[in-house]
């Protein structure tokens, strides 16, 4: 006996004292943030779902008579049969399983209209919760360019729902859809699809006992019985609102009768649903004149060709590493220049003393001199956006995913792990992208084994401090810094592959991926999104970069030397230089002495701080800080370094050892700090930390000791 | 041609009906839900320049899979006949 959705009447508007929320779902790649910016312009919100390392985004739409429309962008997703953490908070929203956010209202379902068939499986599943659903056709200056003419009418008649056709990149259709959202009274969908014959039975035993004994209202009982019978892992499906005994009980004997004699149930609900689909599609789609190859394919056949495809990703690596080292100067530059002068004015309108010190070297130091680095963060940010908004970041990931799946991960780690050779804190935040959460804290893990741009002054100092003479020749520096950049990959991949099979085993990730048609995105679009990220970064690093900054500062300003004493009379005595005489033992055995290990401790703050702690350690006179800096003066202040019996501190096998830590060890605190916000916990940071400084001290032990032996 | 053979045998450019593939297993669910369903046309585009993963175009639209998944996938000849695996 078939069951149907009860024909429901439609809501009287008196019953709504509030304004109706309305919940956006749709496709991953369906133009559904365009749409979100497009609805709410500025007027929005970026979160988190508590408890999961979700993004919570919500807003505020306008219609035509300026009464507010409350919405909520629920992340893509392909199916409510959950397979991401991100589709299980849609589904879980949509069941009105989570505390923190009541189930919406009113649901728009984006669809790309080009694409209709598999968009409409997603919808097909929401149809069944029976809340009034809006279909929104995005996309449609697509449809018009394959040719194809969608009968809006047809498909109205068909689903029971109002159909708005949009193109949500040019804005045509928006009006008419904030009209669509604004009426009093919309219908629930009387989509009578008939679930099939050999499973109807089960879905209304699961039903029931879903809706008498587990408490789930009606409509959402169905919804998830069929989704038990979709998905075979019923835990899964479950998630965070566990079945009782009998509804499992339900369910297992119903799987045994099905094992028994062979019926693919699960199987048979996704053909079903996509018959009807199918049936529709062809009633209200007319395929007009045959369409050649699209721009997009033949775009396609230049970027994943065997030898255009790498041209073309090496060139898209050069343009974006060329933006970070140039571009990136000016800004940067300026913003320099006038934190300095920040620091000045303060340094003087405040009454000299402690307060002073705090206020100008503790805290607009230390946070200027991440700030300083903002400039690289929003390029990288707004490249990594672009190459997501115009599809190539589905062609990288596809073309490096045999490289990827060798130490376990997924082609989709690709682009977050190189925008990390220029600053990992872009790198792991793009890690949103990757579905599976051991990939992408794997990929997390390793990113900042990638050497980042800030290891950059380190490597420069120690080449000219390790080559005799002057002038260090071409080849050497870039020789030696290549072979840095070879083990910090190297690093990172065998850091993947070990914690892949061990810490993070899980199954083996899939790549079942959509390649969406190129698009040329809305730079507004690509604009805000490369703000939003920034203003996260800024809002949840910032504090612990503040604070680290004070406590670094304090470290190196405490106890006070007695008047008149030089700077590195003052660090040598403070709490820092104590730490670092605590450090010493350690830190022999690889080649260093206390005044380096104060150096690697402010490294804390930011890694290229270790330029200009080191020139005040070792004392370097006439040193100017900043970029393009003349480093002649500290770099003779290194060389005649030495160790209290007289022997050179500085040799090229302790250059190169410090080269090395640097490679491996985890320095900056911002990092920390966005490794903490993505993974909502401080256990994995300090994992990291322990880690990875564990291996940059053991790798220069073996480089220091094995030199030595050698007779360096 | 009769005979079932894998999803990851098909040359590029050739085109295939779906027969069918294992009952369980993770990968298989998700690629049903995404319309890659028995008697379903698919067209393989290319193979990327690694050699893996492949590019299927399925339902009008471009999927990614690795050989290791469709090897899972048993598929048909495609019947000679209006082409029925790229409409757009």
């Amino acid at each position: 006996m078939p069951s149907q959705a009860p024909e429901a009447p439609r809501t009287p508007p008196s019953a709504q004292a509030r304004a109706p929320v309305y919940a956006i779902v749709g496709n991953p790649n369906c133009g559904k943030s365009t749409l979100f910016n497009a609805l709410t312009g500025l007027k929005q919100k970026v979160g988190n779902y508590p408890g999961v390392t979700v993004e919570k985004k919500v807003g505020t739409a306008y219609s035509q008579h300026g009464v507010p429309i409350p919405l909520i962008d629920l992340p893509g997703a392909y199916s409510l049969a959950a397979r991401s953490p991100d589709e299980a908070v849609t589904r879980d929203v949509l069941l009105g399983r989570r505390a923190d956010t009541p189930a919406p209202d009113r649901i728009l379902c984006i669809v790309d209209a080009a694409n209709l068939e598999r968009n409409l499986y997603l919808v097909h599943q929401v149809l069944d919760l029976g809340r009034p659903v809006i279909l929104v056709l995005n996309m449609m200056d697509l449809v018009k360019r394959a040719g194809l003419t969608i009968r809006v009418d047809r498909l109205e008649r068909a689903l029971g729902v109002p159909v708005i056709a949009c193109e949500a990149v040019n804005g045509r259709g928006i009006i008419e859809l904030k009209m669509a959202m604004s009426r009093p009274d919309l219908p629930l969908s009387r989509h009578a699809w008939n679930v099939p014959i050999a499973i109807a039975p089960a879905v209304a035993e699961l039903q029931a006992s879903l809706a008498a004994r587990d408490g789930r209202p009606p409509l959402v009982a169905r919804a998830e019985a069929l989704l038990l019978l979709t998905d075979q892992d019923d835990v899964r499906v479950a998630g965070s609102a566990p079945l009782c005994d009998a509804t499992l009980g339900i369910l297992a004997s119903w799987r045994r009768r099905w094992e028994a004699d062979g019926t693919d149930w699960s199987g048979t609900l996704v053909t079903s649903r996509y018959e009807a689909i199918g049936r529709l599609a062809a009633d209200a789609v007319e395929q007009g004149r045959p369409a050649g190859p699209s721009w997009s394919d033949r775009i396609d056949i230049v970027v994943t060709h065997p030898v255009w495809g790498w041209l073309v990703l090496a060139g898209i690596m050069a343009l974006l590493f060329l933006s970070i080292f140039t571009l990136a100067e000016y800004p940067m530059d300026w913003i320099d220049a006038h934190v300095a002068a920040l620091n000045t004015w303060v340094k003087s309108a405040l009454p000299p003393g402690d307060l002073n010190d705090l206020v100008t070297d503790g805290a607009i130091s230390g946070v200027g001199g991440v700030v300083m680095f903002l400039p690289q963060i929003l390029i990288l940010f707004f490249f990594i956006g672009l190459l997501e908004n115009t599809g190539y970041m589905a062609r990288a990931a596809f073309i490096m995913d045999r490289v990827m799946s060798r130490v376990g991960l997924n082609g989709r780690s690709f682009i977050p792990l190189l925008s990390s050779y220029a600053c990992a804190i872009p790198g792991i935040m793009a890690t949103r992208t990757i579905e599976d959460p051991k990939d992408r804290l794997t990929t997390i893990l390793v990113a900042p084994l990638m050497s980042c741009s800030a290891r950059l002054p380190v490597y420069l100092l120690m080449i000219a401090a390790l080559v005799p003479g002057d002038r260090v020749p071409l080849a050497t520096k870039v020789g030696i810094m290549l072979l840095m950049y070879l083990l910090g990959t190297g690093g990172a991949f065998g850091f993947a592959w070990l914690f892949k099979s061990t810490l993070l085993k899980g199954a083996p990730p899939l790549m079942i991926m959509e390649l969406p048609p190129y698009r040329i995105p809305r730079v507004k679009d690509v604009l805000l999104h490369m703000l939003e990220r920034a203003w996260l970064f800024l809002k949840r690093a910032g504090t612990i970069i503040l604070g680290i900054s004070i406590v670094l500062w304090f470290l190196s300003a405490y106890p006070r030397a007695p008047q008149g004493s030089t700077a590195q009379q003052q660090v040598a005595q403070s709490y820092a230089g104590r730490a670092g005489h605590a450090l010493e033992p350690l830190i022999r055995p690889i080649g260093f002495d206390w005044r380096i290990g104060i150096g690697l401790i402010s490294s804390f703050a930011a890694r290229e701080v270790f330029v200009s702690s080191t020139a005040v350690v070792f004392s370097a006179e006439h040193f100017e800080e900043g970029k393009g800096a003349d480093i002649a003066p500290l770099r003779s202040a290194l060389r005649d370094a030495r160790w209290p019996d007289g022997r050179a501190l500085f040799t090229p096998l302790v250059c190169f050892s410090l080269m090395v830590f640097y490679v491996f060890a985890m320095q900056c605190v911002s990092t920390v700090a966005v490794v903490r916000r993505e993974t909502n916990s401080w256990r994995w940071p300090l994992f990291q930390i322990a880690y990875m400084t564990g291996t940059a001290w053991a790798v220069s032990f073996v480089v220091y000791q094995s030199g030595r032996a050698l007779g360096f | 041609m009769a005979g079932e053979f894998k999803l990851s045998q098909l040359a590029a450019g050739d085109s295939a009906v779906v027969r069918g593939y294992p009952k369980s297993g993770g990968a298989f669910l998700r690629l049903r839900e995404m319309g890659v369903l028995p008697g379903t046309a698919v067209t393989l585009v290319r193979t990327a320049p690694l050699g893996d993963p492949i590019e299927i175009k399925v339902r009008g639209y471009l999927l990614t899979l690795r050989k290791s998944e469709a090897e899972h996938v048993l598929v048909e000849q495609a019947p000679a006949g209006p082409e029925t695996g790229g409409q757009p």
